[in-house]
């Protein structure tokens, strides 16, 4: 119980509702807005599971839009979210979907476009309480839950990479608590995802994309 | 400062000679390093929601996502205008306010999950309106709110608070324990007392179900939460009045955690057996996803 807080028992102060079917799903739209990076022109969303079943029930359709229009899990706005992406011109579907044995039952996942044609694949689960976990990004399994200062850098799979982007973290001072190497199988790409106690400064970011010839994007979430 | 669980947290009480609510307060300073002052303060943004939700419920009216519930709150509020109740005015009080908050929850509006969404008309309820009845100040609210926020981080620690993992005696009996726990702390209830109030109101529901029509937090929900307000009422007034737990806290906690294991995976929130799976449960069920 170390690290549970009395504000997890009450707490948290959210929109119902339910914490894993409405909070949770806005919570992985939130990461989803924030890793499309930019101006969100379209989002597909596919439900699994019990997200499938019963997502008008628990507004999860409209949590997940309000986390795409960047709500958190405590704006009274969420229950109009319809109404203001139509306002904002961001297009959006909903679809049941089976992914199969390997995801929780509450998962999502989300195409993502943005005004300048970019698309962004995430996949998210619910996992209870308002938890999350991102699990899938691009085509890539992945994992981690946004509680953390998270820094996602996609690069290409050469030598030197890994040193790179650690060289960059340790110079501006960053303490890691997790670093992860994703890799396709067969690809020319992998991501490496770290985890971090503190704030990932903008200039740390900027150094590590500072070799294209190395770093695709790198970009920093956070849920805190 | 921390705890494990009931003992460990009486037996700090009785060597130090803190209330359960300061020692929760400085197990969160410990945690977090923030001061008194901002802890109380987050819990105080708390409390104000809770207070909102009870209020919106008896001004609007509220639609629910699926259409099992509305209006509850404010039936029970015109029978309690109009003359006698059954339950008296406390009682009346408080299930009203603990199904209005579940109206609220229920149509998408700001709650505070305490410990979970499904049972957040608990909380608001009792202690609420126990602390409206007997004029307790903010701050007397606000440390009957960290009393039950110790009990359940035990509960959470060292079973679930989860309807999909043990069952409803899990969620809206963990709130009806917080609750309780929190009206004895605040009428001076020692804190023997307080773990039995605690431990009496999760007794009082060991082996119930969840089983939510459609999935839904709506019906049985919202009754079973007015159910867990007037549970941890009971609980309370028995605590106070000196009737103890014959079975000590921290063994109910444990009991009905294995009960919660020992449930059939249709009991636990999947909407496959129980009220869910009735002939008219079902019909529901089919008309909401048709
Ligand atoms: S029956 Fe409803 S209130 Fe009880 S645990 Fe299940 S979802 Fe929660």
């Amino acid at each position: 119980m170390k690290n549970l807080s009395v504000f997890d028992v009450i707490g948290p102060r959210m929109i119902g509702p339910s914490s894993s079917h409405t909070a949770g799903a806005v919570r992985i739209a939130l990461v989803g807005r924030k890793i499309a990076h930019g101006r969100i022109s379209s989002v597909q969303f596919f439900l699994h599971g019990s997200f499938a079943k019963t997502y008008r029930g628990h507004g999860t359709d409209r949590a997940l839009l309000g986390g795409i229009l960047g709500y958190s899990t405590e704006d009274p706005r969420i229950v109009d979210a319809f109404k203001k992406a139509d306002e904002k011109g961001i297009t959006y579907s909903f679809s049941p979907t089976d992914l199969g044995e390997d995801f929780h039952p509450n998962t999502v996942r989300m195409l993502i476009t943005t005004e300048d044609g970019e698309q962004s694949e995430v996949i998210g689960e619910s996992v209870g309480g308002g938890s999350i976990k991102i699990v899938q990004l691009n085509g890539q399994r992945v994992e981690f839950t946004g509680e953390f200062y998270t820094l996602i850098v996609k690069q290409r799979d050469v030598p030197g990479v890994a040193a790179h982007i650690t060289q960059c973290i340790a110079s501006e001072g960053i303490n890691v608590a997790f670093m992860r190497i994703y890799r396709e199988e067969k690809g020319d790409f992998a991501y490496t995802i770290i985890e971090a106690d503190e704030e990932i400064s903008e200039s740390a970011v900027d150094k590590i994309k500072a070799k294209p010839e190395l770093i695709q994007t790198a970009l920093v979430v956070s849920l805190r | 400062m921390n705890f494990k669980n009931g003992q460990e947290l009486e037996a700090c009480c009785v060597e130090t000679g803190k209330s359960i609510a300061q020692i929760c307060i400085e197990r969160e300073m410990d945690l977090t390093g923030w001061s008194e002052d901002t802890i109380r303060a987050e819990m105080r943004k708390d409390y104000d929601v809770m207070r909102q939700a009870v209020d919106r419920a008896l001004k609007e009216e509220l639609h629910s996502m699926g259409g099992l519930l509305g209006g509850e709150a404010r039936k029970l509020k015109a029978r309690l205008d109009a003359g006698p109740t059954v339950c008296g005015s406390l009682m009346s009080k408080a299930i009203g306010a603990a199904m209005g908050v579940m109206e609220v929850n229920a149509s998408m509006g700001l709650i505070v999950a305490a410990p979970t969404a499904g049972s957040c008309g608990i909380l608001p309820g009792s202690l609420l309106t126990t602390a409206e009845q007997f004029g307790w100040s903010d701050d007397q609210i606000i440390d009957a709110l960290f009393v039950a926020g110790a009990i359940g981080l035990i509960i959470t620690r060292n079973a679930t608070v989860s309807g999909a993992e043990g069952g409803c005696q899990a969620e809206t009996g963990s709130a009806a324990a917080m609750a309780a726990a929190g009206i004895v702390s605040a009428l001076g209830g020692t804190p023997r007392q307080t773990l039995d109030a605690a431990a009496t109101a999760l007794k009082n529901v060991m082996g119930l179900v969840c089983d939510p029509i459609a999935g839904l937090v709506e019906s049985p929900c919202q009754k079973r939460n007015a159910l867990g307000a007037a549970n941890a009422l009971i609980s309370a007034e028995m605590a106070l009045a000196g009737i103890p737990s014959i079975i000590p806290f921290d063994e109910v906690v444990d009991a009905m955690y294995k009960v919660g294991k020992r449930m059939p995976m249709e009991l636990r929130e999947t909407a496959l057996g129980g009220l869910a799976h009735t002939p008219t449960g079902c019909a529901i069920c089919s008309r909401i996803y048709q």
